[in-house]
């Protein structure tokens, strides 16, 4: 692999990390709202005095 | 699927060029990435006049959200220009070439939105502020995008010239365009996603308060 390739190559896989990293950081952030819904659910739930109810699909 | 069939098209497909040789290729992932930082600020400064002239606050985010993309996609232009620079004039940086000068400024005023955002408390001061100084920004786009064919020291090479049209071939060109698609669909998936991510937080936040 000559010079000229290495860094061309190197060039798109920074964007390729990059894009990838900013994936896996927003995945993450799923993960907290997902709580974040679970814990006012829960919230919810306990100033409403309702039982607890299953959402469809978990 | 764009971007994965350009970059293919860029490797495998395009001709070596005469002069650039294999590096020439990265061309192909710097200049849409560019334009597509271009076009989030862009997009980000459109937001923030939006805001001003109608005052809705819904605005505010979609800026936000936009300014946010497009400092990614201007870290992204920054490190391949300097992977190009590097194999190309030997050097990581010029800082006598106003063309990456002005980028970089363009960078580091968008950089600095975030510090005056985070600065002010939520609200619609916080917003009118934001917008304001999305729209100062604005004015630099075609600053930098001009700035290569106005320097006469000039090492950066042009590619679009308004005399002779492009310098480009046709597979050239073709390859450009559906990276340039490729990654506006991108930086436009990215955004979208960004938006919702924030209005659900931002809607959950409320929902908390008013549960407490």
């Amino acid at each position: 692999m000559t010079s000229a390739e290495k860094y061309a190559t190197a060039a798109y896989l920074v964007v390729l990390a990059v894009v990838l990293l900013y994936l896996v950081i927003y995945a993450f952030k799923l993960q907290r709202l997902s709580r974040d819904v679970e814990e006012i659910a829960e919230l919810a739930r306990t100033r409403s005095g309702a039982p607890e109810t299953r959402i469809p699909g978990e | 699927m764009l971007l994965l069939a350009g970059i293919a098209l860029a490797f495998y497909w395009v001709p070596m060029a005469p002069l650039e040789g294999f590096r020439q290729r990265i061309f192909y992932i710097h200049v849409p990435v560019a334009l597509t930082a271009y076009a989030c600020f862009g997009w980000g400064a459109w937001k923030g006049l939006r805001l001003l002239w109608t005052r809705d606050q819904r605005h505010d985010l979609e800026s936000y959200t936009a300014i946010h993309i497009g400092t990614i996609f201007g870290i992204l232009t920054l490190v391949t220009g300097s992977i190009w620079a590097r194999t190309s004039w030997g050097v990581w940086w010029s800082w006598g070439e106003r063309q990456l000068v002005l980028f970089l400024v363009l960078f580091l005023f968008y950089s600095a939105y975030f510090m005056l955002r985070y600065s002010v408390d939520p609200g619609p001061r916080r917003a009118n502020m934001s917008a304001v100084y999305a729209l100062f920004g604005v004015v630099l786009i075609p600053i930098s995008f001009l700035a290569i064919r106005l320097a006469e020291d000039l090492i950066h090479p042009v590619v679009f010239d308004r005399d002779v049209g492009t310098n480009l071939a046709g597979s050239q060109l073709f390859t450009f365009v559906v990276c340039l698609a490729g990654m506006l669909v991108l930086a436009a998936a990215l955004y979208l996603n960004e938006l919702t991510g924030k209005r659900v937080d931002a809607r959950l936040r409320e929902l908390r308060e008013s549960l407490a």
